[in-house]
């Protein structure tokens, strides 16, 4: 086998295919599907729609929902905690906001509590790997907010309702809507920098599912830049954070409410005992379960804890029988495998197309029905293209952009892109890249209200790991918009909720009382919730580890 | 249609139950910390690091080029050249010799960005130490995202904040041009000060954005929302159906 930049020498055959229609495919699309069409692609070949895949929930206040295997599997779990262990008399951190997950909406929550009036040593952020290690750092493509001129916030509101398959929560989806502008504006006054055209406007895309132009973005590090700067702004403001010290359980008071949580310091496994007024809980999406074995975007600490540690303590859970797939994951060369082809390279003009180059798919249909398409052509019409390590995929026409646009849009947009393939020898430029859905957003989660108060008192929760926002199914740009949103609407309303709170005798009762509950519905599980860090050593190695 | 089943050969979790068919099995030696394992080729240092039997708890983040926690050095044998790389975005090679830099005990100024001073001194009076540079170039060279790292550096130097905001811009904040700088220079903090100031201070908020938020004020949408949000979903479904698209 001959490689040729980069591509085996049968892959560059297709290749050649895929250049000789270029060109009569520029400015030709087929048609975004109909409802009925949409329904009908959704049901054959969307990984959701496999009923087997899913179960119904034993336990709980959402015993008998649906869920996938892999997120029963961990809510059936054996807490890991051992409770008899634990000594609550003596508390390591007395506080009065407690922050779970140190990604995008646990540092936005962090800075608007302190703006409401917490002081800063009044607040913790406890997080897993590195404070910003998260799913924010990753987003590439963008942020939406309607502030054009023939946009405006009603119709972003039908745009995520739509795409939700009008399954949200009507009065979240418009505070998300309602609130957007105001979050580009606070980012501007912390010198967030978006791209501007010449006259100083903001650049604005469109996105899957959208019907106006609303993308704001940072090239195709837009989750870096944003995080980074509100990063920035929490260490300016001396917000405290403790790093590799995931929480693993959170803590009730003898009335009920929840009043803190158990840290563990991942390197010295001690346990903390963390006493707080309220907590919130951001601790993001759920991506390293891999549901049905899919290859995943998302950061190396996204294991569902926050859903887990929720439920232990009662909180109730919606839509997360759906999953959101990327249709755009690497799917060559192996070394990136499922990770995450910007949606702005469909958004900037590069057209999927299958084995013989030919179209087969709008480039903009929402998420879920872009993916099936790419599954229903390389699976019923076998129209996809099988690398030696036995990934199919169909190709997105990469070198259309600059076609389209102008020499040089790659470079001045899509740097981190290009850099990914790059690195192992593939010109983005000059070549397609090979695609394949991938796993990426945990579009259910943990109940909120307006206030992102969970049903249990004391824990409030924002960001990708809550749910009703979305409804079932995300849309480009509208999450990193969620953890800002939701975050700061977090912060300021605790500052507010912890006025009136008085926390009493700290108890783990609860994490008893669950493992009763899983022993009388006769569940015996042999796995371990939280999952914290998901083990990607090999099986074999594992078998012949010994504990010293 | 198991579609995952067959199409699953490259998922983390089945790296290791992939059979010796599927992949040309060359095995190669990379030493981790000087130690000699058997891995794989073609996987990535990070793959081949866990393949290994190492657990990450430090120096892994993304997984995916965006985060700068798998800041890695290393050296391949025979050589004298110290490189740096990725661990997740770098193919490990037969005899590399390699360390991870997980952490960088970096200098970062505290300010408010509000009370700062956006002139041609504001990035030197926070970081007085990149006055030190003796233009090695090292950064540079160091630098897995090929940034001109020297150049921001120079230019925040200069008080040139657009310049050193524009070149640092894809900056993963790994630390790896730290490390190597013989000026004790926090190259990333000095980026991000640089981006935050001409993001803040040097390119205005589009006047679309503001005139948005004076009509919001005034209420001008709450009507209208006040109607979306109660409509039943037959109506809701009637008028998504029909909104007209920006873009076909
Ligand atoms: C590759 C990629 C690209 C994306 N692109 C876009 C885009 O272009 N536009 C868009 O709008 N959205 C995008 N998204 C989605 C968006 O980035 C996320 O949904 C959003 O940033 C989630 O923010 P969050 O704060 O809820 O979670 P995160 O930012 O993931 O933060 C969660 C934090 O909690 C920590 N944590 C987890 N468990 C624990 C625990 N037990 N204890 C303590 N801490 C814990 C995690 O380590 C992490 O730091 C993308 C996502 C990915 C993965
Ligand atoms: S490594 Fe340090 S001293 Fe050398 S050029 Fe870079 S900033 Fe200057
Ligand atoms: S400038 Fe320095 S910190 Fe930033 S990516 Fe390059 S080497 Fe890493
Ligand atoms: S783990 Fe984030 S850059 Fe490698």
């Amino acid at each position: 086998m001959e490689i040729i930049d980069g591509y085996p020498d049968f892959m560059m055959e297709s290749i050649k295919k895929v250049e000789r229609t270029r060109k009569s495919r520029i400015g030709r699309n087929l048609p975004r599907m109909s409802s009925d069409q949409r329904e009908v692609i959704l049901s054959k070949f969307h990984p959701d729609y496999k009923e087997h895949e899913k179960k119904k929930l034993q336990i709980g206040p959402n015993k008998g929902y649906r869920m996938p295997l892999e997120m029963i599997s961990l809510l059936e779990a054996e807490p890991f905690l051992d409770t008899s262990k634990v000594d609550l008399s003596r508390v390591d951190y007395d506080v009065d906001v407690l922050i779970i997950g140190g990604g995008g909406g646990g540092t936005v929550a962090s800075i608007w509590a302190n703006m409401s009036g917490v002081p800063a040593d009044r607040i913790l952020i406890s997080t897993k790997l590195r404070h910003g290690d998260s799913n924010s750092m990753m987003a590439q493509g963008g942020i939406q907010a309607a502030d054009g001129p023939i946009d405006n916030p009603p119709i972003h509101y039908l745009d995520i309702i739509g795409g939700g398959h009008f399954a949200n929560k009507p009065k979240l989806a418009r505070i998300l809507a309602m609130q957007a502008p105001k979050i580009i504006k606070w980012h501007e006054s912390l010198g967030v920098m978006y791209d501007k055209d010449k006259e100083g406007n903001f650049v604005e895309r469109p996105g899957g599912g959208t019907s106006r132009k609303r993308m704001h973005s940072s090239k195709d590090y837009t989750g870096m830049e944003i995080l980074r700067v509100v990063r920035d702004e929490s260490i300016n403001r001396k917000i405290p954070v403790l790093e590799f010290s995931p929480a693993i359980e959170l803590l009730k008071d003898d009335m009920g409410q929840v009043a803190g949580a158990i840290l563990m310091n991942l390197e010295t496994n001690q346990y903390y005992i963390v006493k707080a007024k309220v907590v919130i809980m951001a601790t993001g999406g759920w991506g390293r379960l891999h549901i049905q074995n899919f290859a995943t975007t998302n950061h190396y600490g996204a294991t569902a804890d926050g859903l887990v540690m929720a439920y232990h303590v009662g909180a109730k859970l919606r839509d997360l029988d759906s999953v959101q797939y990327h249709p755009t994951g690497a799917a060559y060369p192996e070394q990136i495998v499922g990770l995450l082809i910007t949606e702005k390279v469909r958004t900037m003009g590069a057209q999927p197309v299958n084995m013989n180059g030919e179209l087969f798919v709008n480039p903009l249909e929402p998420r879920d029905v872009e993916a099936s398409a790419f599954i229903r052509e390389c699976y019923e019409r076998e129209m996809g293209i099988t690398t030696p390590t036995g990934m199919t995929g169909v190709w997105l026409d990469s070198p259309m952009i600059d076609i389209v646009q102008g020499e040089g849009t790659i470079h001045a947009n899509l740097d981190a892109m290009y850099r990914m393939f790059q690195r192992f020898g593939i010109d983005m430029t000059k070549h397609p890249m090979l695609v394949f859905p991938t796993l990426h957003y945990q579009n259910g989660g943990v109940e909120i209200n307006e206030h992102c108060q969970t049903s249990v008192k004391g824990l409030f929760a924002a960001g990708e790991v809550t749910g009703g926002v979305h409804g079932k199914n995300r849309l480009m740009g509208n999450s990193l918009l969620d953890y800002n949103v939701f975050g700061k609407i977090a912060g300021i309303n605790v500052a507010e909720y912890i006025k009136n709170v008085k926390i009493g005798k700290l108890t783990l009762d609860h994490v008893d009382k669950y493992r009763n509950i899983l022993r009388d519905a006769n569940i015996k599980s042999k796995v371990k919730a939280p999952m914290i860090l998901p083990e990607y050593r090999e099986e074999n190695l594992m078998k012949r580890t010994i504990k010293v | 249609m198991k579609i995952m089943e067959k199409n699953s050969s490259a998922t983390e979790k089945e790296m290791k139950e992939k059979k010796p068919a599927e992949v040309e099995q060359a095995f190669i030696s990379v030493y981790i910390m000087g130690k000699e394992h058997r891995v794989p080729f073609g996987l990535t240092i990070m793959k081949a690091m866990e393949y290994a039997g190492y657990r990450f708890v430090r120096g892994a983040g993304c997984r995916a080029g965006f985060c700068g926690a798998c800041a890695t050095i290393y050296r391949m044998k025979g050589d004298y050249k110290l490189e740096t790389a990725l661990a997740c975005q770098t193919t490990a090679l037969d005899g590399m010799y390699l360390t991870q830099i997980p952490f960088m005990p970096a200098n970062k100024s505290v300010y408010d960005i509000e009370k700062l001073n956006p002139d041609i001194n504001s990035i030197l009076h926070l970081y007085p130490e990149i006055a030190r540079c003796v233009s090695c170039n090292m950064c540079t060279r160091s630098c897995p995202q090929d940034l001109e790292v020297m150049d921001y550096i120079q230019a925040a130097l200069r008080g040139d904040t657009e310049e050193a905001a524009r070149l640092s811009f894809d900056c993963i904040q790994c630390g790896l041009c730290t490390v190597r700088c013989m000026a004790e220079i926090s190259h990333y903090h000095v980026g991000q000060l640089a981006r935050r100031l001409y993001g803040k201070y040097y390119s205005p908020t589009p006047r679309h954005l503001t005139e948005r938020l004076e009509e919001m004020d005034e209420g001008k949408y709450d009507e209208a929302m006040d109607e979306l949000v109660v409509m039943d979903k037959e109506n809701l479904k009637k008028k998504y159906w029909k909104r007209d698209m920006e873009v076909k």
